[in-house]
């Protein structure tokens, strides 16, 4: 607005002068509006170089120069500011322009000189034009036109840097002259005498007319054109060729002006190309589709174990959705490829896909996997650094001052966590956040983590790396939380028809058998099958074929008074004192035994653990069996008599009718009770202090080494008591 | 979701591991149509399947012409027969609130529920326990009724208001742009506003009246009650709800195909705040 106000007074300031020109002059300057957008340029030139060649020519006819010049200038005028990637090109045509516009008063000829120069770097019909005013200018004007184009070339040398400058402000300007000078048109045409009164007092109507040609001036998103532009592009074409008919190839006219457009971009910056996630990701499963072919051919040794160790996921997929779960066929094989991946490229002796957790931002693929023989060493290297931490804490705790009673509380004996390939670490578990990303694998799971993940319920964020806020706090970040709760799903929900495994008979007499407890069982290859029907109707066909969690947090017992036995007899008391509220403290906490039939499990508040279904009523001779876990709500399983998988998918989270609570605070550690070792005694009188002396004053007529004696024994006992 | 574009929408939906068996399809697909038919609806929608301990409810919902006009409940325990539930009122909502746990799967199941009650017999007053039966078929209009009102999930633009007030589908709407469709702000609650008219004029000057008259998801509380996220790439939004865990509401950006299913106990998660 600034622009324009400064713009509108420099008008004004020049219109009193113009007034007073002979006639002549103001008819040139009522038609650079018209010629328009330089006439900023000149409008601040004029002072200082206008009266100069206008002085020095004598006055020639201007009502005939008119209309050629509207012709010759128009399209040079508002060709520059129509496309702004222009920028290299417009100043010089700008400046050109401003050349041109200064001519005009001058005489016919002169133009006719200014012309070609004008011309040249732009459109045909410039040049011819202009060479038609050539061939007759030479004749008529030959003296002028030395002097002119010595001024010509004085002007070139002033402009020409200015307008490089101010190229920008200029365009912008320029737009907005261009609205005034349209309107003030009108007003020039009808009345010459008074060519400012719209500007002088701005109306309700200009600001609408303004307004509305912003709008038009709205530069598109697309193109990077306008329509005002457009339409005076066109309008110059039109006037230009001056067809006939010109209002029924209007369309075609547009067409070709927007034609004229196409042209190179001239900007350097390049548009990096967006990387879109859905490239990303869908480059990162191509490699899953494509590694198949590759490794297939090429090492038929490692197939043949890699294809063992392959779960069947579309078949079980298949009869995952004749119950009504499952991820959709897609997705599904893309979940089995990426398995396929997982076995080529580690040395997995079985695998099989667990489940989906569901999070916030992202969700968990868990496969579960059995490493070969021998080939899970980096369990162990985990384990080294854990416990390595754990004693250098200990260590600085016992470098305090030894003047000072030093703490008597000691942390509870910290439960070792349970071999690789025992217990809830049977099994080694890969996540990946899409079927495609990389795999990773979960910790091994601690007896720790597992007791706390049972008393607090954390949505999963989807990234492994998210520390886990919580009471009481949680040892570990998710990735430990994840693999806790997968523990405990699996414990809970894993299950297979009665039957379908039996104990290995040789290895149970090996493991440390414990009320006929066995921690390893192996495929029945008598395993007949069961009735679907069977399976439906009871429960007890279903058997838990992963070990119970005890509360401890393992699945085998690990007796932590052991070790305190062969410390000192005294810790060993005060232990049990501590422990001796557990009530799991001096019996074996047993749970139900590994193939114990799912009809023995806790109910839930009147709630039975357990839903079995029919898969199809209508059909029921190929229907399956279908078991979903009301515990762990996601938790499936099905079975149609010879086969059976388990599948989760969900949460991550225990079903409780009731709301969360969280755990109890620990009891308040209690005082130490104020005994005769806590309380002193009274500061001694003036009276004990006088008969102590006068005691001490008998002793002195005694024999010196009874008193002796009497004062360590005082002493002693005060050492007692402290 | 759409009944008519169910299998589509089942598709899309299973990310959440929350299906239908093809059986189950089948005969929705079939009954449905004729659920229209009889009861003469504009839209059918499949609204989703309440997990009982017996059998599960499988739930569908007739919209008449005017989108947000209250809409009819129906269930069904075979998907085939269905049967038209009463509106849910105030009573209803309040008497309900008392039960927990699981659905049974079975509509004449009664709860009982013991309550104390002020009796008055002459002067003395004295609290007496009452046994109140709830039959499950009123729990269960009140659970859809509250998930309706709470998490029932619409993108903006799917749906606009007509001058004369009637809300009706949007046949222009051409599914979100990927940025927006990860806002929660560019998502509807299904039903009447409520916190519309409590917003001050500022907050209610960029809205557009045909487009925002609903409330956006994003003021919900508490704050983080909904899990966005995006699948296949950018192809697919999924919408999960963490105060009705089970309700999932899918979009894929730029094009038309949007819906929700609720598939869970019909058990509000109080644990939320704790969850977070």
């Amino acid at each position: 607005m600034e622009d324009l106000e400064s713009l509108k007074q420099e008008k004004e300031n020049q219109e009193p002068g113009e007034a007073g020109r002979p006639w002549e002059e103001i008819a040139a300057s009522s038609q650079d509006p018209e010629s328009a957008l330089s006439e900023p340029l000149e409008s601040e030139q004029w002072p200082e170089t206008g009266p100069q060649p206008r002085s020095s020519l004598p006055q020639s006819p201007l009502s005939r120069s008119s209309t050629p010049l509207d012709d010759l200038t128009g399209p040079g005028a508002s060709s520059p500011p129509s496309p702004p990637q222009e920028d290299s090109s417009t100043p010089s045509t700008l400046a050109l322009a401003g050349q041109e516009l200064a001519t005009p008063w001058q005489s016919d000829k002169t133009t006719v000189n200014v012309n070609p120069k004008a011309g040249t770097p732009r459109s045909h019909h410039l040049e011819q034009s202009s060479d038609k005013g050539e061939s007759t200018a030479p004749q008529t004007c030959q003296s002028e036109g030395n002097t002119f184009q010595q001024s010509q070339q004085t002007k070139r040398l002033l402009y020409g840097p200015e307008d490089m400058s101010d190229n920008n402000s200029e365009q912008k300007e320029l737009r907005f002259n261009v609205f005034q000078e349209e309107d003030s048109n009108s007003n020039y045409d009808l009345d010459h005498a008074e060519p400012g009164v719209s500007e002088v007092a701005p109306s309700l109507l200009e600001i609408a007319i303004q307004s509305a040609k912003a709008y038009l001036l709205k530069t598109s998103s697309k193109s990077g054109l306008n329509l005002y532009d457009h339409l005076s592009d066109m309008l110059t074409k039109v006037l230009d060729e001056r067809p006939e008919n010109a209002v029924d190839i209007i369309e075609s006219i547009s067409q070709d002006v927007k034609m004229a457009h196409f042209r190179k971009k001239l900007d350097t910056l390049q548009n990096e190309n967006e990387m879109l996630p859905i490239y990303e990701i869908a480059e990162k499963q191509k490699a899953l589709f494509l590694h198949g072919n590759l490794e297939g051919a090429d090492q038929e040794l490692e197939d043949e174990i890699a294809e063992n160790s392959l779960p069947n996921v579309m078949e079980s997929a298949f009869y995952f959705e004749q119950a009504g779960v499952g991820l959709g066929t897609d997705e599904t094989y893309r979940v089995f490829l990426a398995l396929k991946q997982l076995t080529d490229t580690h040395p997995i002796q079985r695998c099989r896909f667990w489940g989906k957790i569901l999070g916030l931002e992202m969700n968990y693929i868990v496969a579960e996997v059995e490493f070969r023989e021998g080939e899970d060493e980096e369990d162990i290297e985990d384990e080294d650094v854990t416990e390595e931490r754990d004693d250098g804490d200990s260590e600085a705790d016992e470098n305090d001052e030894e003047e000072l009673p030093r703490t008597f509380y000691k942390t509870p004996q910290p439960i070792p966590k349970e071999e690789s390939r025992t217990g809830a670490n049977k099994y080694v578990y890969f996540v990946c956040n899409e079927p495609g990303g990389p795999w990773v694998k979960l910790p091994s799971v601690t007896p720790a983590q597992i007791v706390i993940a049972r008393k607090i319920k954390k949505f999963f964020t989807g990234h492994l790396e998210t520390p886990i806020v919580s009471y009481p706090p949680f040892p570990g970040n998710e990735s430990n939380y994840l693999r806790a709760q997968i523990a405990r799903i699996s414990a809970g929900t894993h299950v297979s028809p009665l039957g379908f495994y039996q104990f290995g008979e040789e290895e149970g007499e090996e493991e440390e058998e414990v009320e006929g407890r066995r921690d390893s069982f192996e495929e029945n290859p008598d395993f007949e099958g069961i009735q679907v029907i069977d399976l439906v109707e009871s429960l007890s066909n279903w058997v838990h074929h992963v070990q119970h969690i005890l509360s401890q947090g393992r699945c085998n017992w690990f007796n932590p008074t052991q070790k305190s036995e062969e410390e000192e007899e005294e810790e060993d008391e005060e232990k049990e004192e501590e422990k001796g509220e557990e009530p799991d403290y001096m019996e074996q906490e047993v749970g139900p035994p590994l193939l114990t039939p799912i009809s023995e499990d806790l109910d839930i508040q009147n709630i039975p653990p357990w839903t079995t279904r029919r898969s199809s009523n209508l059909i029921p001779q190929y229907a399956i069996a279908v078991l979903r876990s009301n515990l762990w709500p996601g938790a499936y399983a099905f079975s149609n008599g010879k086969k059976f998988e388990n599948f989760y998918i969900g949460w991550g989270h225990k079903y409780s009718p009731d709301n969360y609570t969280p755990p109890a605070l620990p009891p308040v550690y209690q005082e130490y009770p104020s005994g005769a070792e806590i309380t002193e005694m009274d500061d001694p009188s003036v009276e004990e202090e006088q008969a102590f002396k006068a005691i001490q004053e008998k002793a002195a007529a005694l024999p010196v080494e009874e008193m002796e004696e009497t004062e360590e024994d005082e002493d002693e006992e005060d050492y007692d008591q402290e | 979701m759409d009944a008519e574009s169910l299998l589509l929408s089942l598709e899309l939906a299973s990310g959440s591991g929350q299906g239908l068996s093809p059986d189950r399809r089948a005969s929705l697909l079939t009954s449905l149509t004729l659920v229209k038919r009889d009861y003469r609806y504009d839209r059918v929608l499949f609204w989703g399947r309440i997990l009982g301990l017996v059998a599960d409810y499988y739930i569908a919902q007739g919209l008449s012409e005017d989108q947000l006009a209250p809409r009819k409940t129906l269930y069904s325990l075979n998907c085939m027969e269905w049967s038209l539930l009463p509106p849910a009122t105030e009573d209803m909502l309040l008497q309900t609130s008392v039960v927990k746990g699981r659905f049974m799967g079975d509509p004449s199941h009664e709860y009982e529920h013991t309550e104390l009650q002020k009796m008055s017999e002459g002067e003395k007053v004295f609290e007496e326990e009452v046994v109140v039966q709830i039959k499950e078929e009123t729990r269960l209009v009140s659970v859809i009724d509250q998930i309706d009102k709470a998490v029932a999930v619409i993108p903006r633009g799917a749906l606009f208001k007509t001058p004369f007030g009637p809300i009706h589908v949007n046949r222009t709407f051409e599914g979100l742009s990927l940025s927006e469709a990860k806002k929660l702000s560019s998502y509807f609650h299904f039903r009447e506003p409520v916190e519309l008219k409590n917003k001050t004029l500022l907050e209610k000057a960029d809205l557009d009246p045909s487009l925002d008259f609903m409330d956006s998801l994003e003021h919900d509380i508490p704050k983080g009650s909904w899990s966005i996220q995006m699948e296949r790439g950018n192809a697919l939004v999924v919408l999960r709800s963490l105060l009705w865990p089970g309700l999932t509401f899918f979009h894929a950006p730029r094009t038309k195909s949007y819906g929700s299913i609720y598939v869970g106990t019909g058990e509000k998660n109080i644990d939320l705040p704790f969850m977070l």
